[in-house]
């Protein structure tokens, strides 16, 4: 809730006045410390971050903390989620009261240079749309002037949307709550015409609807939203972790690994790509200040982007969402990891 | 001789023997160690700050803003600066404030009066009231207010229709907003003539009243004052006030003035909670004047409402006041839960999203705690003042 945000704002203010400067790797060194990774995720949306009634976290960017967990520890388990609206993220990133955020934040400009932010990649690439009930006759977002139009506080999507109308000529009236749920809520209750978030977004919303037939989503993409996990400025160890956490689940899928056949590849692969991923041969993890099997750790119990899409958001999900730009750069899509060599 | 004097004194104590200057020594100690804290925080802050990479300073201000808002009582859009996000946000909390204060004075007394009131139903309704709101959290009952309120109203295509002029819908209470002429000016000057007649008058009433005892029908007399002058005015000016109707057009109505239902839901969950608080502190300061002050007004052939209006009253006053001002600060302060149901108030527009896009973390929240110290501070100096006022005065 919002008085969480000023808690955690306080707890900033607190922390810039009182703490000394820190070393690099130290997120990594009190991380093991305490045997987890704490890691900040939505209050709830599905497809990305969602907790069952058993207290059980799923989705895309919660497999992206437990890769990272399975990096450090050999063990995806050993993480703990912090539930955070928009507009409480980066303030808990910041004053240290997580060691990483995934919660479907886009990488801008602003927020990588002036936040003491750094983005370690991007897990899945998005773009806002417009969410319409049908009974609007609606067909387009240019036909849109003078709607209301319901959006999350504190993202991208308040700057888009604004953008967006001002572009266009066009009016509007922005409704802005704190939590999807209270969005969603008052959209069903016809407090606005639109609903306005990432594309991605809005196929979660819209299943969460008591009859999701009842609206579409427009055709119109009107911004680009990379979302990615998120580290403090001034730990490059840390954030070096994080990166190659995703690169490796990226080249996992380039190669072929899943978390089915990556013990049969350990004991039978010759291809050199293969064997190094899996840590017998190259660097392996020594750079990184992690254990050898590392990647091998993240296939094994996390699985590949390919294993973790589909599970969350793609063809074995409720949301359905093809791969699109997200597929690999080899599939005609824009992922695309640096090599693990 | 002044010189032998001189010599017999005692000689000076030591500054340490001295319990004057002593105090004074240990005080600027203890001041100047609060400064050397303050200053230590500050730099520590700025130092740390610039370390990890966030920028400081208040420069964030001037920048252009660049999202929407849904209420502004001062004109605002995207292409306005961060600093005056701000202002709207000031302005929309001082609104909530001003308004919650009054309907909840005016509810809290009413139910408060109810409360000692001889018709047995009268009295438990106004018990049940006060037991009910005041035990359920405030923030339940603004997402109540507000979600158990939107699903009943229409869509705007559907609005209920009061003479093509007021319409109601899920967007909020459409009303034809006054569009002014110069002229009205006049109107205006009227009505500031017709108050301060009624102050002499009022006076004159009194005083007539002490020396002949006959008493005046102010009000009826008053009423009238105030509603004929304005009225010849307007009408003599060529009745200069034109009103915007608001019209459906696309999706929404158009010109006009709205209520949104976020303002209602959070100004009525305001009222109702701090009202059953008030009604508590209206009964305990009724009950405090001694009841032969009632018994000694009826001797005097007063009857029961001129009794509770010139006796009782006036003398509960002493009591209530005080306590009321800290029931004012409580709402002003739980005005700040706004964001839950979308209503742009300081904390949802400034230290919410704005906080978000600048990241300027350690200087808004400073900013919002101070808006809302000196918002407190002010409304305890004016209670403070009226409460003096209306102490009672010793001869």
């Amino acid at each position: 809730m919002n008085h969480k945000a000023v808690i955690s704002a306080t707890a900033l203010a607190a922390a810039m006045t009182f703490s000394t400067a820190s070393h690099a790797g130290a997120t990594l060194d009190a991380v093991k410390e305490k045997g987890h990774v704490q890691c900040g995720v939505t209050t709830g949306l599905a497809g990305f971050s969602q907790s069952n009634d058993k207290g059980v976290w799923t989705g895309i960017d919660v497999d992206m903390c437990r890769a990272v967990a399975a990096a450090v520890f050999g063990d995806a388990g050993k993480v703990k989620f912090t539930p955070l609206t928009a507009k409480e993220r980066f303030t808990a990133l910041q004053s240290g009261e997580i060691d990483m955020l995934s919660r479907n934040t886009t990488w801008t400009l602003t927020r990588d240079s002036n936040l003491g932010l750094n983005f370690a990649g991007v897990n899945y690439y998005d773009g806002q749309g417009f969410l319409v009930s049908k009974d609007l006759g609606v067909k387009s977002a240019t036909e849109l002037d003078g709607a209301a139009i319901c959006i999350q506080a504190g993202t991208t999507t308040e700057l888009n949307l604004a953008d967006y109308f001002r572009s266009k000529g066009m009016k509007y009236t922005p409704i802005t709550f704190d939590r999807s749920e209270e969005t969603i809520k008052a959209f069903e209750a016809g407090r606005c015409d639109v609903l306005t978030s990432d594309q991605s977004q809005l196929y979660a919303l819209r299943i969460q609807l008591a009859k999701p037939e009842s609206a579409i989503v427009l055709p119109e993409v009107v911004s680009k939203e990379p979302l990615g996990p998120v580290v403090r400025n001034g730990d490059e160890d840390w954030f070096k972790i994080v990166r190659w956490s995703l690169s490796a689940m990226l080249n996992a899928e380039e190669l072929g690994i899943s978390s089915a056949n990556i013990d049969d590849l350990k004991e039978s692969s010759t291809n050199p790509n293969v064997r190094r991923l899996i840590g017998l041969e190259g660097i392996k993890g020594q750079g990184l200040g992690l254990p050898d099997d590392w990647a091998y750790s993240i296939v094994k119990q996390v699985g590949n982007y390919s294993e973790v899409f589909e599970r969350n958001v793609g063809k074995g999900s409720a949301l359905g969402i093809s791969r699109g730009l997200n597929a690999l750069w080899a599939d005609g899509g824009i992922q695309y990891a640096p090599p693990i060599r | 001789m002044p010189m032998d004097n001189q010599d017999q004194m005692p000689s000076r104590p030591p500054l340490w023997n001295d319990p004057d200057k002593r105090a004074l020594i240990f005080q600027v100690i203890v001041l100047a160690a609060v400064f050397a804290f303050f200053a230590y925080i500050f730099s520590n802050t700025l130092h740390n700050l610039e370390k990890r990479g966030i920028s400081t300073g208040f420069d964030f201000l001037n920048n252009e803003a660049g999202f929407g808002i849904l209420m502004s009582l001062i004109p605002y859009d995207e292409t306005y600066t961060f600093g005056r996000t701000f202002l709207v946000g000031l302005l929309n909390t001082l609104l909530v404030s001003f308004l919650g204060i009054i309907l909840a004075t005016i509810l809290g007394f009413i139910i408060g009066v109810a409360r000692l009131s001889n018709n047995w139903l009268i009295a438990k309704i106004a018990t049940v009231y006060i037991e009910t709101f005041r035990n359920i959290p405030l923030l339940l009952q603004i997402l109540f207010w507000y979600f158990a309120m939107l699903p009943l109203l229409p869509h705007p295509r559907q609005s209920v229709n009061f003479s093509d002029a007021f319409f109601l819908n899920s967007r909020g209470l459409y009303l034809p907003a006054p569009v002014f002429e110069s002229a009205f000016l006049w109107v205006l000057i009227a009505l500031f003539v017709a108050i301060i007649a009624v102050v002499f008058l009022v006076r004159w009433a009194h005083k007539r009243q002490a020396a002949t005892g006959q008493p005046f029908h102010t009000f009826w007399v008053s009423l009238a004052i105030l509603v004929t002058l304005p009225a010849v005015a307007y009408v003599v000016t060529g009745m200069p006030l034109n009103w915007n109707l608001p019209e459906l057009k696309g999706f929404n109505f158009r010109g006009g003035m709205t209520i949104i239902p976020e303002l209602a839901a959070l100004l009525l969950a305001l009222s109702i909670y701090t009202a059953a608080f008030i009604a508590e502190i209206v009964r305990s300061g009724i009950q405090a004047v001694s009841h032969g002050q009632t018994e000694a007004a009826y001797a005097l052939g007063l009857r029961p409402a001129k009794t509770l209006q010139l006796v009782i009253i006036p003398q509960a006053m002493r009591v209530i006041i005080p306590q009321l001002t800290s029931q004012y600060l409580n709402l002003t302060k739980n005005s700040s839960l706004a964001a839950a149901v979308g209503y742009p108030d300081l904390v949802a527009v400034f230290a919410g999203t704005t906080l978000n896009q600048t990241g300027q973390a350690v200087e808004i929240i400073f900013m919002t705690m101070m808006v809302y110290l000196t918002i407190s501070l002010l409304i305890s100096l004016f209670m403070n003042w009226y409460n003096n006022k209306m102490a009672l005065v010793e001869r």
